[in-house]
């Protein structure tokens, strides 16, 4: 009895110095991202840019004299192991919001715990089922693919072309574009001939071509990520497909033009701003976060700040605003993410309401060409 | 006429993939038939052929061609380090604990490649240029011209041996039966080295040949093996033609049934192919059926 007791006591004792230290403690955010593994791209510098934002507001004092302390854990792209960070970084290292995950599986995963636990998720993958229906503690910072599919037809329009050709991922990216490109095609009065797939591994999608240029399709659109788009861009360039090839923002880094080489050339993609920051004009409300996150990466990495580094970039930004705000707990939080408006951040101009926890307008979208291995505006 | 010409694209890609799968294919046969295991590693040889080739490029900045070489020497010295290391220490191991080894060679391989060269995605320059030939009114890449090449030179080549040298020989000798064989005064743990090292140079000489078309990263070698070994389970783990031509019906069927069919089945394909041959024939297609003497 009398061992139960001082055991009680001791651990009394241990709870309210953990208190004590809590209060001297700086503002924990989570952040889970899939540093490597088949997301590697995306998780990589997600998890870099949300790092060195960290280190700049705690270089410079921290939000209102708190300091944020990053606690970052890579899910690998695996949705078990998300959700098993998930609940140690909300259960052991008390985080009061979670930034990330990067992919809409590992989102779609951890929504209930987050959920359950009331804590504030800012993911950074696409996938517009992680708003809609519209969830109270999940918010999303990539733009979802609808607006990028509508960028796409709404160029078609103008173009006066209506017949395209699909060739998308057999992965959760390419399903989701898939859906979109289908669900909007009759609305911009887009007829889509055909609907092919390849695997997120192939090496050869001459076959899938060599069908749609036997159609008279318009413009074929491609729906993935490196490397498949690239091995198609190679593969419609030797069958000497003429028709416009489209892109997704999937591919929206220096690296596709890298590994398509010259057949990269004039293809045209959907992509947030970062990639032609400069090429914006002076008034744009984005050109100065976009040009600031530009060379804080480049300062702190000696590489190109990229489009999905860019998700993380909002995705901390915007709670460090809703901190600046007087928010440093959880619900104070989520309230203040909620009451967003006009936030100019690298994905676009966020403004959540409590019916809209994606915030994003198709305006966060930019079409470009590839030309002499850079990007041009579409006009 | 549309048709005529769309399908044979669709044959001229497949035997080009095709082609790939049947050098993969005699790769691992090779090893299975003087040892007895399958080489789940055969897949990292290739992707290693590939990465290594680019390393050799753009690190060491060598030639194209003393690329190609430092690849495959270096491939192959890992096939001989993996021998040696995990393979022969292991006298008396059973066939399948053998196999868990290479799986787990295989992924030892991939996490090493993947730290040390990176996860991106990379390209090889093609050997000689991108322009595309006409073939009757279907179009194929200079590239696949090399593979073609190389891939009839290691057949002929891989036949010669096999039939007319006396390590050749021996080796055949082993797969027949290893105790007769050390009985004749054949080193049996020479031979098996010996496979593995053929076995691993021609895996990289594959992902050489095939990283321009293909491009290369430390994950390509999952999918590529498995597809060489459907390619040696259609041709029975023969290492002669019947898994050429397992290989080739394979790359054929794939292709076509992409382009014909649905190309959401394409990989369904070449794995139902699998199953069926190894539930109806699993001595293969063309190899009639070995009656045991008792």
């Amino acid at each position: 009895m009398k061992k139960l007791l001082t055991s009680a006591f001791a651990g009394c004792c241990l709870l309210s110095l953990a208190t004590a230290a809590l209060a001297a403690a700086p503002i924990k955010i989570g952040a889970l991202f899939s540093v490597t593994g088949p997301a590697s791209f995306l998780g990589e510098p997600e998890r870099n840019t949300a790092q060195m934002v960290v280190d700049e507001i705690n270089k410079a004092g921290g939000v209102k004299g708190h300091k944020i302390e990053l606690i970052a854990y890579d899910t690998t792209g695996d949705a078990t192991k998300a959700v098993q960070l998930a609940n140690r970084l909300i259960k052991d290292d008390h985080v009061v919001a979670i930034i990330g995950p990067s992919t809409t599986g590992d989102t779609m995963a951890i929504i209930p715990i987050v959920e359950k636990a009331n804590i504030p998720l800012v993911s950074c993958a696409a996938g517009s089922k992680i708003t809609d229906p519209v969830k109270k503690w999940v918010f999303k910072t990539a733009q979802n693919d609808g607006l990028a599919v509508a960028r796409i037809y709404e160029q078609l329009k103008k173009e006066k072309k209506t017949k395209v050709a699909l060739l998308t991922v057999s992965d959760a990216f390419g399903s989701s574009g898939r859906e979109q490109l289908k669900a909007h095609a009759a609305q911009f009065g887009i007829e889509i001939l055909s609907d092919d797939t390849y695997g997120p591994k192939d090496t050869d999608m001459t076959a899938q071509l060599t069908k749609i240029r036997g159609l008279k399709a318009q413009a074929v659109i491609c729906w993935g990520t490196n490397p498949g788009p690239a091995v198609v861009a190679r593969n419609a360039k030797q069958l000497g497909l003429t028709v416009p090839l489209y892109m997704s923002h999937g591919v929206s880094s220096k690296k596709f033009i890298d590994l398509a080489g010259e057949a990269a050339e004039g293809i045209r993609l959907p992509t947030g701003k970062v990639l032609v920051a400069n090429l914006l004009p002076k008034n744009d409300k984005q050109k100065a976060s976009l040009q600031a996150y530009i060379r804080d990466y480049q300062n702190h990495y000696h590489a190109e700040g990229d489009h999905f580094g860019g998700h993380a970039w909002d995705a901390i930004n915007l709670i460090r605003h809703a901190i600046e705000k007087g928010a440093d707990n959880p619900v104070a939080i989520r309230n203040q993410l909620e009451a967003t408006r006009g936030f100019a951040g690298i994905g676009g101009i966020f403004s959540y309401s409590p019916a809209d926890h994606a915030g994003l307008t198709k305006d966060a979208f930019v079409l470009v060409q590839v030309k002499g291995k850079g990007w041009t505006l579409v006009k | 006429m549309e048709l005529l010409n769309e399908t044979t694209q669709y044959v001229i890609s497949g035997t080009a993939t095709g082609a790939i799968y049947a050098l993969i294919g005699l790769s691992f046969a090779i090893i299975f038939n003087s040892t007895g295991i399958i080489n789940f590693a055969q897949g990292e040889f290739v992707m290693l052929g590939g990465v290594l080739t680019i390393v050799g490029i753009n690190t060491l900045q060598l030639p194209t061609l003393a690329a190609v070489v430092f690849a495959v020497i270096g491939t192959t010295a890992v096939g001989l380090l993996f021998e040696r290391l995990a393979i022969r220490p292991l006298k008396n191991a059973t066939p399948l604990s053998l196999v868990i080894i290479t799986i787990g060679a295989s992924i030892l391989i991939r996490g090493v490649v993947m730290l040390t060269f990176g996860k991106d995605t990379k390209v090889l320059p093609a050997f000689s240029g991108n322009t595309p030939i006409e073939v009757v009114g279907a179009t194929l890449l200079p590239q696949h011209i090399w593979i073609f090449a190389v891939t009839l030179l290691v057949i002929v080549g891989s036949r010669l041996f096999f039939n007319h040298t006396i390590t050749g020989k021996a080796m055949r000798a082993c797969s027949f039966n290893r105790r007769a064989a050390n009985l004749v005064g054949i080193s049996v743990d020479r031979m098996v080295l010996l496979s593995f090292v053929i076995s691993s140079g021609l895996g990289a000489l594959a992902g050489v040949i095939i990283a321009p078309l293909t491009m290369t990263a430390y994950d390509v070698g999952v999918m590529l093996g498995l597809k060489g070994f459907c390619a040696a389970i259609m041709g029975g783990m023969g290492s002669g033609l019947g898994t050429v031509l397992g290989g080739l019906i394979l790359g054929i069927l794939e292709s076509l049934g992409a382009g014909l069919i649905s190309s959401g089945y394409k990989d369904a394909i070449s794995f139902l192919i699998l199953l069926l041959i190894l539930f109806v024939r699993p001595q293969g297609l063309f190899k009639k059926g070995e009656t045991e003497r008792v």
